[in-house]
């Protein structure tokens, strides 16, 4: 048994060592992204347009991932879209968590008609295909950073919400509750006080999943042209026009998507690998 | 009387730990004969049943021994057909009746699922056979109950079922572990009289696992006790319960209730003979290692 | 009897649901900004032509009125009139469903054969290097979701070894005979191989890509209660009958650990239904996804209504369909 717990830790400690450090370097890239990347992400040049990446024949020295059909140099669109993705996942990551989690909360504690009225909201949200309703709702709302955020949120609190109702009622069940109430204490300070923190862990996993999530939404509303605005660099929007000329510059498509595949990823297993350092069952 | 089931020098222990959890036992059962297998939980008597039929867990190995069934070595046999052997010749009366069953099929083809695949019995007469065996241990209406979901049967009922769904096959051995522990009380005399019952009618060799000696006076020839893995007295029953020779023996003798004198007050096992039992024990290990 | 009282009850929620779900994409969609009936006129069309465009679509109306119209004419069949193709919603997104039905359905049944492959073998070969192997495959195809997954596959199966096509559903150059819009049905009712081939071809790379989460999950979820359910009793009697692992593993283990994983597999179909709206977008596959996202981009409100409507009721029925056949499996509700 012992054993066992062993491997499993030291799992955990792995993922969150390979994650966590994927998303520092993206993080640090993207903040000091003016320092850092080599060319400005707009600039236009048509003379060096569809240049290869480094280990490729005919590449420039000063394009290190190559240039677009447009002469924009790769890696520093990679890099300022970077900004974009991470601003949208802990803004709607976080906002999405809170909305989620209190209404979870509320529902698998008190019960009653909130949890009736609550579910049956879940239930009228998980008809919609997420992808269209996002598409929708950027259409109402115009698009934008807020928009973004404000989308993801509405299309994904359910995610929150039928995980954190779930981990209440369980906890609800618990010993410690029932000498809680026996205590004496007030139900919103049990709530608070007592379960609160005994869901944060899952809210927490969840939450890293979740920022990956928007990630990966802002992509894909770029990449069918309804993000933050359509000059600014994006990896879903560099995908979509990589897609355009895959077969005459394929360095446009891949470099960003293997920087989206690694992100999403990261971004899962730093989640994963959390719950399993915070299960108290593991623990 | 021939040994039907050999089992020489038997040991195991967890997979890549050096401690064994069964220590250089032997025994043998005789045809048409019921051995005893005795000791408290965690003697490793189960564990002993589980190594002649081949479902160890799999955290556990076997790192020397032998296991003869009929005079056939099954452990040098490969494992398809070791099981072959062993569903053909042999079966098993487990212990908890309420999750022996598959609860997604109905009682009937559990019972003849054997006869059907492993003897190549036809469907019909695995049936006709089905039917017969229920009758043998006095269940009413068999028909209904073949074509019943476990869940819709009482404990009681359920063991009855795996009791003939064990004798279904003739086998040559039973091994039955703990079969009346998971019972009432109230079943337990009736479960216990119908496994004599089909042993004897039968002429089955059978292995009886249990930690309750009251139990084993009703039903077995022979004992074998045994402590942390390791055999301390192989015994005639009645030789056992009129002078048990080892002192362990005598005081989980002393520790069971008899139905003669209920009422005298039980002694439970001393902690001096423990540790004399288990000073035994590392001796053994000790020469054990020493040889290997 | 009591099923029947489910069946009834569950058929009044689903009600509830595609109320609530209509009512909702109604008010979103008429906050849109954008004047759609301008959209469709040619510049400089008077300001008469546009309200009487407007007057035509029932646009004019307040926001409630319009939605007992509309509501009125779905409850007999009818869903309106698209704004952008100007031709009834109904058979519009019936023309499309089929493509869409195809595509779910060949991407469930690619994810069950792949999932449940790999949770037979990792239970095969418990505690060695292949489960191992299998559990990061099942990590990987968890954490990253279809959108990724099918640029992955264009680049790979696409471009680099263009084995399958990228785009369309069916070769354009092919004379159809079809007529029904389930082709790939109809191609195997018609023995026309040939184009079912090319079908193939065309939804292999999108199913697949909308397969690998939904198999890493029934991947993970059934080898977890396969390996729980091979330390159960009846599983070890089973072997001392003399069965051999294999026979053990699917005869004895394998229905009970299904019941389990089937409940979520309904959720998670629903999921990858609704994937299909950007997989189909990116493979340009003629299906209710594409013209979906068409018809934002158009502002067409009667077909938006109509298409999400339409994706609301599939869900739901796959819902009921799943917790039926959870019912019929397990022999304990079956008699109840």
């Amino acid at each position: 048994m012992r054993d066992g717990r062993g491997t499993i830790k030291r799992k955990a400690g792995l993922k969150l060592w390979l994650s966590g450090g994927w998303l520092a370097v993206v993080a640090v890239l993207t903040l000091f992204a003016g320092w850092i990347s080599p060319h400005d992400p707009l600039t236009q040049d048509l003379f060096a347009s569809r240049l290869p990446p480094f280990w490729a024949a005919g590449a420039e020295p000063g394009y290190l991932l190559g240039t677009d059909s447009l002469g924009r140099d790769v890696l520093s669109r990679i890099i300022y879209g970077g900004r974009v993705a991470l601003t949208v996942a802990i803004i709607a990551g976080l906002a999405t968590a809170i909305v989620g989690s209190v209404l979870g909360l509320i529902a698998g504690y008190y019960r009653g008609w909130a949890d009736a009225v609550i579910s049956r909201l879940v239930d009228i949200w998980m008809a919609f295909p997420p992808v269209l309703f996002a598409i929708l709702l950027i259409a109402v709302l115009g698009t934008g950073l807020w928009s973004i955020v404000i989308a993801i949120i509405v299309i994904d609190w359910t995610r929150f919400c039928r995980v954190v109702r779930a981990e209440t009622m369980n906890q609800s069940q618990m010993d410690y509750v029932a000498s809680a109430v026996v205590a004496g204490h007030v139900r919103s300070a049990i709530l608070w006080r007592e379960i609160g923190p005994n869901v944060l862990p899952t809210i927490v996993a969840l939450l890293s999943l979740e920022m990956g999530i928007a990630v990966i939404v802002e992509a894909i509303l770029s990449f069918v042209n309804l993000s933050i605005s359509t000059d600014a660099p994006t990896w879903g929007g560099m995908i979509a026009e990589g897609r355009i000329s895959i077969h005459q510059a394929w360095w446009v498509l891949v470099c960003p998507l293997i920087v989206l595949f690694l992100t999403v990823l990261a971004f899962s297993q730093f989640g994963e690998g959390l719950k399993d350092r915070f299960d108290p069952v593991l623990r | 009387m021939t040994a039907f089931l050999e089992i020489e020098n038997l040991s195991a222990a967890i997979k890549g730990t050096p401690d064994r959890l069964l220590r250089s036992v032997s025994l043998h059962v005789n045809s048409g004969e019921v051995c005893g297998l005795v000791g408290e939980s965690g003697a490793g008597k189960s564990m002993i049943g589980k190594a002649v039929l081949g479902i160890l867990p799999s955290a556990v190995e076997i790192v020397e021994g032998q296991v003869r069934l009929d005079g056939e070595d099954l452990l040098a046999m490969p494992q398809r057909e070791r099981r072959r052997l062993i569903g053909a010749t042999a079966a098993l009366i487990p212990q908890d009746p309420l999750t022996a069953l598959n609860p997604s099929r109905r009682i009937g083809p559990q019972i003849t699922d054997r006869l059907v695949d492993i003897l190549g019995w036809t469907k019909h007469d695995a049936r006709t056979r089905a039917a017969e065996l229920l009758d043998e241990v006095h269940i009413e209406n068999p028909q209904r109950v073949l074509a019943s979901y476990p869940h819709e049967l009482s404990g009681g009922m359920r063991q009855r079922v795996l009791i003939a769904s064990a004798f279904a096959a003739n086998p040559k051995l039973v091994i039955a572990d703990e079969p009346t522990t998971a019972l009432d009380v109230t079943v337990q005399k009736q479960i216990l009289r119908l496994i004599r019952e089909m042993q004897e009618r039968h002429g089955t060799a059978m292995l009886f696992v249990t930690h309750d000696l009251g139990v084993v006076s009703k039903i077995c020839q022979r004992l074998v006790v045994l402590f942390a893995g390791m055999v301390v007295e192989k015994a005639g029953v009645s030789d056992f319960y009129a002078n048990p020779a080892h002192a362990y023996s005598k005081a989980l003798l002393s520790a069971t209730p008899k139905f003669t004198e209920p009422f005298t007050s039980l002694t439970p096992v001393d902690q001096t003979v423990i540790s004399a039992v288990s000073e035994q024990v590392e001796a053994a290990d000790r020469e054990w290692r020493h040889a290997h | 009897m009591r099923l029947l009282q489910t069946l009834l009850m569950r058929l009044a929620m689903m009600a509830i649901t595609l109320f609530g779900a209509a009512v909702i994409v109604f008010v979103v969609i008429r906050v849109v900004p954008g004047n759609p009936i301008a959209m469709m006129l040619p510049p400089g069309a008077s300001d008469e032509d546009i309200a009487r465009l407007t007057a035509h679509y029932g646009l004019d109306k307040s926001i409630p009125e319009q939605f007992f119209v509309w509501l009125g004419g779905v409850l007999h069949g009818d869903f309106g009139t698209s704004i952008s193709l100007r031709q009834p919603v109904m058979p519009l997104v019936l023309g499309r469903l089929p493509a869409t039905l195809e595509l779910s359905i060949f991407a469930l049944v690619l994810a069950v054969i792949i999932g449940g492959a790999m949770a037979l073998t990792g239970t095969r070969f418990r505690g060695g290097r292949t489960e191992a192997v299998i559990d990061v495959a099942n990590g990987a195809g968890l954490s990253i979701p279809d959108f990724l997954w099918a640029l992955v596959l264009i680049l790979t199966l696409g471009v680099l070894y263009p084995v399958f096509h990228i785009s369309g559903r069916i070769s354009p150059s092919l004379d159809l005979p079809f007529t029904t819009q389930f082709y790939v049905f109809e191609s195997i009712l018609r023995l026309r191989f040939d184009l079912w081939w090319d079908l193939l071809k065309h939804m292999f790379m999108p199913a697949l890509a909308l397969a690998i989460p939904l198999a890493a999950i029934i991947g993970q979820l059934l080898k977890q209660s396969l390996k729980e359910t091979m330390h159960l009793d009846y599983v070890v009697l089973a072997r001392t009958k003399g069965y051999g692992e294999n026979h053990v593993i699917l005869f004895d283990a394998l229905r009970n650990a299904v019941l389990p994983t089937l409940t979520l597999i309904g959720v998670q179909f629903t999921f990858l239904i609704g994937g299909t709206v950007i997989i189909e977008r990116l493979f340009s596959y003629e299906g209710l996804g594409n013209m979906a996202i068409d018809a934002v981009i158009n502002r067409d409100l009667p077909l938006i209504q109509g298409i999400v409507l339409v994706f609301a009721l599939l869900f739901t029925v796959v819902n009921l369909v799943v917790d039926l056949t959870y019912a019929l499996l397990n022999p304990r509700l079956r008699h109840a």
